[in-house]
């Protein structure tokens, strides 16, 4: 079975994969056990699953595993504990900026993203850079207010 | 199939630090199995354990409301221990007494009652045993800290008193409740307990849940609505490996341990269908609706005379409005695992309503209900029934004929496609102003699909040909129908349509979104007619002071210019600037809501964009002011997602808006600021508030258009195009 090799929150791992073609998330989530990236729509519509690779949001729901191979990946639970969230997890607790919760991966990844790259975005960049995301509980205007924190820190 | 070689597994855990979860099977009851479940009793609600904590148990569910955290506000308050001690078991059938599901934004007026009086109950046993413990006359006693003190500074730990043991009392709906004005814990921000969790990946979520021994399953739906399976090719899947392929009639699934195999599977599998094309289609749907068989007229009410009044007036006005099918379109598509064994069968599900899922599941499957546990788990948002029921009955069917655990996703188009949806409504008013510009006449009519209630059929045991009732009900879809202004003649129906084209089941504020739109369009258009504010129209009517000051608080936070509509100064460059106002007392008898929005229509293109929402909310007494304006602002900015985009389309086969692409939802791009101003009224009643202030927000848009416009839209989702085409027709 052919094998992967790539490294996910700072530790490589190696994994099979009797598909090239399977999708980053079902590897995240079955394989190495980290589902903190969710299934929403396998099409790349929605950003529930999304993921870093190498610094980039990515979708993993579409991302083949035999496209990660050599690369870095980063999800939801490196970022932080309950105990110790980093700087954007706790904006997002501070402004409970969830309802079901089901989306927030994403959200919090893609934000991620892009405070890595403008980390003092305004409010229209900020909606541009979740423009991908989908929030369907309508948590819209705490997301924002959350990753506003951030930015004008 | 996919297997670790060079990272251990405990490391990988490690490295996850995930949600402990432990794996409740059949027949473990995962605590006390002499744990009361009867309502009746306080131990049923109730556990103080040893350590002083306290675990609430209920069959109402969070599904991400912040219902749970509520409810250790409520119980918390009432017996004087602190919040922090508090847990919360929700939904489970071994566990939870049942007090009714999730549903009609019942959590708090009920779900929450129904806790407040059993912790007033135990409040008032506590001060018993404590009055034996401390040679004190009860009377004397209050609760604070978790302790049972006396005014000499005597004082017992609730858990010297009771921990562990059973208080078995009976509810006492008499029991003496606290003072509201004394209250410190209900009434305020708590933060919720399950948010840190879900910011972490550490939140046990369903769709995270596993078995040992658990296999995936997916199930192949039809290509058309009515269509049987003829045949099944296996051979088309050989090159995936691992699959078995379960038939029951025309239920078609495929199950393996390899989640990603079952995937492509259920994809690729070659079936063949019989013919079936017995949908009438969505173009034109409106027509169609009222034009179809009608099973019995409501009459909602009746007074004065309407016709003589209407053909008598000094100005007369009709106007028809339409809302299409939607779909709950929950982010994460449903799901649920099943554990069929021979001692019985448990099924982990995000379920709103567990006990209801129990009953409909065992009399499909032939099953006594004590050989049936349905545990909930957080899964993605619902907002009503979407397919949680389904895939719960789907995976028990997969279970059942692997003898294995099976967990069971559901893909993006079965969620889109096989939701039971929320049904189209067509309105027709008729109105009449007299020479004053008083309302002399109304009438709503409307057109509905609501056929007979009872359980909806569950899409899997239709497929298997087992029998089942095939209830059409989706909730109460004739409340608000009637305008909220003093009316002499006035008439209200009801068509309730024999049929459906599809399924229907409870979404958000079921009928009442669009009965408000219609009535608080048509509202607005009189208005209008009449020469008249919009809101000046609108308080000329009421009586009701809470009715009065939400309107007042949603226009001072406008800030509401007294003039007529449209607007004579909407012109920004491309863009055509209003506002626009509506007001609904929810069901006509709970929350007071009153919705302003303004809004930029670009001319050439028709996009609309809505730059501002405000919102005055009454909903009695307020349990967690967050908490409640998160449900607040999420009603209004999902129905706002509702109006101007959501439509279920169908052909003659299926649903054809199957995914993000062809059902869109709002985006961030278009996400309005939303200013939530709440009325607290600590001597009143806790209305729910899981759907009041979604029910003005469709017509406080099209009021906000026309103002800005000239131009009236009565035809929901608000699209560009729809936008445009009444340009061309103005």
């Amino acid at each position: 079975m052919p094998q992967y090799k790539f490294r996910v929150n700072g530790g490589p791992v190696t994994v099979d994969s009797w598909d090239p073609d399977q999708p980053l998330l079902y590897i995240l989530r079955n394989t190495l056990v980290l589902r903190g990236a969710k299934f929403g729509c396998g099409l790349g519509q929605c950003g529930a699953c999304t993921v870093l690779v190498d610094g980039k949001a990515v979708r993993s729901c579409i991302t083949p595993i035999k496209q990660v191979a050599g690369r870095a990946v980063t999800t939801l639970e490196v970022l932080g504990t309950p105990e110790k969230p980093d700087a954007l997890q706790a904006a997002f607790i501070a402004e409970q900026a969830a309802q079901c919760g089901y989306c927030t991966n994403g959200m919090l990844m893609s934000a991620s993203a892009v405070l890595a790259q403008t980390p003092h975005p305004t409010l229209d960049q900020v909606k541009q850079g979740l423009a991908g995301n989908l929030c369907r509980c309508g948590t819209h205007t705490r997301i924002l207010s959350a990753v506003m924190r951030v930015a004008k820190v | 199939m996919d297997t670790i070689t060079s990272l251990s597994r405990r490391g990988i855990l490690k490295m996850a630090a995930g949600a402990l979860i432990v794996p409740f099977a059949f027949g473990q009851a995962g605590g006390d199995a002499s744990k009361p479940l009867d309502p009746s009793e306080v131990d049923s609600f109730l556990v103080i354990h040893a350590d002083g904590s306290v675990t609430i148990y209920t069959s109402k569910v969070d599904v991400g409301t912040g219902l749970a955290t509520a409810f250790r506000q409520t119980a918390a308050e009432e017996l004087g221990i602190p919040i922090e001690r508090f847990n919360l078991i929700e939904g489970d059938t071994a566990l939870t007494p049942d007090h009714g599901g999730t549903g009609g934004s019942s959590g708090i007026p009920r779900g929450a009652a129904d806790i407040r009086r059993a912790a007033a109950t135990a409040r008032q046993a506590l001060l018993d045993l404590g009055a034996r413990q401390l040679n004190r006359p009860a009377s004397e006693l209050t609760i604070s800290g978790g302790d049972v003190i006396h005014a000499s500074g005597q004082r017992a730990t609730v858990a010297s008193l009771i921990g562990g043991k059973r208080l078995g009392r009976k509810v006492n709906p008499n029991a003496p409740l606290k003072d509201p004005a004394t209250y410190t814990v209900v009434g305020k921000p708590i933060l919720r307990s399950d948010v840190p969790g879900k910011c972490t990946a550490r939140h046990p979520w369903l769709q995270d849940f596993t078995l040992p021994g658990m296999l995936h399953g997916r199930v192949v739906r039809p290509p058309a609505l009515g269509a049987k399976l003829l045949s099944v090719d296996e051979a088309s899947i050989r090159s995936i490996p691992d699959v078995r392929v379960i038939r029951v009639e025309s239920f078609l699934g495929v199950v393996a341990k390899d989640e990603w195999a079952v995937v492509r599977a259920a994809r690729e599998i070659k079936a063949t269908w019989s013919d079936w094309r017995g949908l009438p289609g969505s173009d034109g749907l409106d027509h169609y609706v009222r034009q179809a068989p009608v099973d019995r007229d409501q009459t909602i009410t009746n007074r004065g005379d309407v016709n003589s009044a209407l053909s008598s007036a000094a100005k007369q006005l009709s106007a028809t409005y339409f809302w299409p099918y939607q779909s709950h379109a929950s982010l994460g598509p449903s799901c649920a695992v099943a554990d069929v064994k021979d001692s019985g069968t448990t099924i982990w599900s995000a379920t709103q309503n567990p006990y209801g899922l129990r009953a409909n599941l065992a009399k499909v499957f032939g099953m006594s209900h004590d050989k049936v546990r349905v545990v909930y788990m957080d899964g993605s948002g619902s907002y009503g029934t979407n397919g949680a029921d389904d895939a719960a009955a789907d995976a028990l069917l997969l279970s059942r004929a692997a003898g294995q655990p099976v967990r069971v996703q559901w893909m993006r188009q079965d969620e889109h496609g096989w939701d039971p949806k929320g049904p189209a409504q067509l309105h027709e008013l008729r109105g009449a102003l007299d020479a004053s510009g008083n309302i002399s006449a109304w009438e709503t009519q409307l057109w509905v699909p609501d056929g007979p209630q009872g359980n909806r059929a569950l899409l899997g045991p239709e497929s298997a040909a087992m029998a089942q009732t095939h209830g059409q009900g989706a909730g109460l879809m004739t409340l608000n129908l009637d305008p909220p202004y003093p009316v002499p003649n006035l008439r209200v129906v009801s068509h309730h349509l024999k049929d459906t084209p599809l399924r229907l089941s409870n979404l958000r504020a079921p009928g009442k979104i669009a009965n408000v739109f219609a009535v608080e369009s048509f509202a607005d258009e009189l208005a209008a007619a009449a020469g008249m504010d919009a809101v000046a129209f609108r308080l000329r009517g009421l009586t009701d002071p809470r009715a009065i000051e939400v309107l007042k608080r949603a226009t001072g936070m406008l800030d509401w210019q007294t003039r007529l509509s449209p607007n004579p100064h909407a012109a920004e460059g491309d863009l055509l600037v209003g506002r626009g106002i509506a007001y609904a007392r929810y069901k006509q008898a709970e929350n007071y809501v009153a919705i302003g929005i303004t809004v930029a229509v670009h001319k050439p293109t028709g996009k609309i964009a809505v730059r501002r929402i405000v919102c005055a909310h009454d909903c009695g007494l307020v349990v967690n002011p967050d908490g409640l304006r998160n449900q607040v602002e999420g009603n209004i900015v999902q129905t706002l997602s509702r109006t101007l985009h959501e439509e279920v389309t169908f052909d003659q086969a299926h649903v054809t808006s199957v995914n993000w692409a062809s059902y869109p939802i709002l985006t961030f791009p278009e996400a309005p600021a939303v200013q939530v101003a709440l009325i607290d009224r600590p001597d009143q009643p806790s209305y729910g508030a899981g759907e009041a202030s979604s029910a003005p927000v469709a017509a406080a848009l099209a009021n906000a258009i026309f103002d800005a416009t000239g131009v009236r839209l009565r035809t929901v989702p608000f699209t560009a195009e729809r936008v445009k085409a009444a340009f061309a027709n103005a």
